[in-house]
């Protein structure tokens, strides 16, 4: 219902929406202020938030997979606890992102539609197979830390209900982070195998987690304009740069190696990678990732399989409401 | 790479409590599996989080086992090297998921048990008993709010619904005879005070069951017959792959710290 009330603003405001509307909505932003999800915005705007809010929630429920892969496999109790209730996060994660969304004018259902529909995307990241348990510790350290470089200035972006949600989220991750490191710590501190297997599992999450970025400044094609709106505050390729330099002190500390033999240290400290293979991104991102078809037959298949559920719970409330209504009129 | 079993003395009371931390530990798993495949996402939450209540549950458990036995053992080595027939659980909480109803009406069975025994367990003489109880009180009263409202839901919810809702009931009801069963070594901490008949709790699970099942418009099975063997270490075929999954880590990386 609420969707709805808000879906009759935007269409009433569409008429007006006019260059001293957009002039203003643009002086309100270079103030800093929030824009609520009442308040006038252009198409534009709500088009993009809508797509971007609904990609990251997309990606925390599709990221609930390859992690939840390892649940009943944790190799200790603490550590089976530890990764439920991880998983359990990125899923409310979704449900605040699906909210915030929601708050834009497009429901749920729409949005989780277009998803397994395949029109809406999710990170890739989550495209790749988690084949040991060293991937449960990378994935905390790696992908959720490239998460938090990513959504950190999030927590300032212009629409109100997005930058709040992120708060909570960095949060969390921030937690989830230290958690994987400290998988990382372990394995490295353990057997000749274990360290072995943190090796393996860098060497195969490090590139993926650098695209995770997007793409290069130089191709991005949303970055303009989500930097006029404060949605976006860095380029993609200085958060990636943050990412880099904030990682390898962490590797090196574990004493594990990074998977790029032309890397060096230039002289004002940053760490300069090689060279991305945006080949592989961009074949991931058109769905033949390792595990694309994998992803989405599992979240279809719940989706369907649960059909049921979801009509009967439909169906017991309606009954119950037509109860009441029919008890208050006796 | 084959790893030893560990042994466990098994006194009346190590083995009272492994047989609750097993009941725990065991479902908790099974709702774990549920965790990114749920109906809807509210539920992958709420099963998510009876999961990481009941397998706290059965840390607790196992560590006081493991502190009772006085030996080496301690929760991980309890909870993944011991085989299937070292397991005490109800054969209830092995059962597979199935579908959403029959997860919730192994839920439901066991949450309306699980809430009054643990609620009775509270005047347990022993004081860490008493304290595992009072926590898992709490949480069990939450578990049985969210089975029923959902038993009843699907209940009353549509035709279909309501078909697998009794499928589930007539399919689970022989698994839970089991839970009101004790022997020897159970009766005799039941004298002492240390723990509680579950066989007193019959009649109160029974209308907790009868009060939710009338407003589900569903119905009880009449028929006694009540699978047994969980307590005593004969399971159903099931808890073997639940097992083999749950130890594979700690069965093929031995002794090594995670």
């Amino acid at each position: 219902m609420y969707t709805q009330a808000l879906n009759t603003v935007e269409t009433a405001d569409r008429g007006l929406e006019d260059a001293g509307k957009a002039a203003q909505f643009q002086a309100r932003i270079d103030a800093e202020e929030r824009i609520e999800p009442n308040d006038w915005m252009p198409a534009a705007y709500r088009k993009t938030l809508t797509r971007q809010i609904s990609q990251h929630a997309h990606s925390e429920i599709v990221g609930m997979l390859p992690e939840g892969n390892w649940i009943t496999r944790a190799p200790t109790l603490r550590r089976k606890a530890a990764l439920l209730a991880k998983v359990q996060d990125e899923c409310g994660h979704g449900l605040y992102l699906y909210a915030a969304a929601e708050t834009l004018g497009s429901s749920r259902e729409e949005l989780v539609d277009a998803m397994l529909a395949g029109k809406a995307k999710y990170s890739s990241i989550f495209n790749y197979p988690t084949l040991t348990w060293a991937d449960i510790g990378t994935i905390g350290w790696l992908v959720d830390g490239a998460a938090i470089m990513n959504q950190i200035p999030l927590c300032r972006c212009s629409y109100g209900p997005y930058a709040r949600a992120m708060i909570r989220v960095c949060k969390e991750e921030s937690f989830h982070q230290r958690q994987g490191y400290e998988i990382m710590v372990t394995l490295c501190r353990g057997s000749d195998e274990q360290k072995a297997m943190a090796q393996d599992a860098l060497n195969r999450w490090w590139w993926p987690v650098l695209m995770m970025f997007g793409p290069p400044d130089a191709t991005s094609q949303h970055s303009d304009t989500s930097t006029k709106w404060k949605i976006k505050r860095f380029s993609n390729d200085e958060l990636r740069q943050k990412f880099v330099d904030a990682t390898v002190p962490q590797a090196q500390y574990l004493g594990l190696t990074i998977p790029d033999p032309g890397m060096t240290q230039d002289a004002d400290g940053h760490w300069r990678y090689s060279e991305i293979d945006w080949t592989e991104f961009k074949q991931v991102l058109a769905g033949n990732g390792p595990c694309n078809r994998d992803r989405m037959a599992a979240r279809r298949k719940a989706h369907d399989e649960g059909a049921w559920v979801r009509e009967a719970a439909a169906s017991y409330a309606a009954k119950r409401a037509q109860r009441q209504t029919a008890q208050a009129a006796e | 790479m084959a790893v030893a079993n560990i042994q466990v003395s098994e006194t009346p009371l190590v083995l009272y409590a492994l047989r609750r931390a097993d009941d725990a530990l065991i479902l908790g798993h099974r709702l774990s599996e549920w965790c990114g495949h749920a109906p809807m996402l509210e539920e992958d939450m709420a099963l998510s989080n009876i999961a990481l209540d009941l397998i706290g549950q059965a840390r607790e458990l196992y560590s006081f086992a493991a502190t009772v036995e006085g030996r080496d053992n301690d929760e991980d080595k309890l909870a993944y090297l011991r085989d299937v027939r070292q397991y005490r659980n109800l054969l209830l909480v092995e059962q597979p998921n199935g579908d959403f109803a029959q997860t919730l009406v192994r839920q439901f069975f066991y949450s309306a048990f699980a809430d009054l025994y643990w609620r009775a367990m509270m005047n347990s003489r022993d004081a860490t008993l008493a304290a595992i109880a009072a926590k898992s009180e709490k949480e069990s009263a939450y578990h049985l709010r969210h089975a029923s409202e959902w038993i009843i839901r699907l209940g009353d919810g549509t035709g279909e619904s309501h078909a697998r809702a009794q499928t589930a009931i007539d399919h689970l009801w022989a698994f839970t005879g089991e839970m009101f069963a004790v022997d020897d070594g159970e009766r005799a901490l039941i004298h002492a005070g240390i723990v509680v008949d579950p066989g007193s709790l019959r009649g109160r699970w029974l209308t907790t069951l009868s009060d939710v099942t009338r407003e589900a418009t569903l119905t009880l099975p009449q028929n006694e017959w009540m699978q047994q063997g969980g307590r005593s270490g004969r399971h159903s075929e099931h808890l073997g792959h639940l097992l083999s999954e749950l130890q594979s880590m700690q069965r093929t990386f031995p002794g090594l710290t995670w």
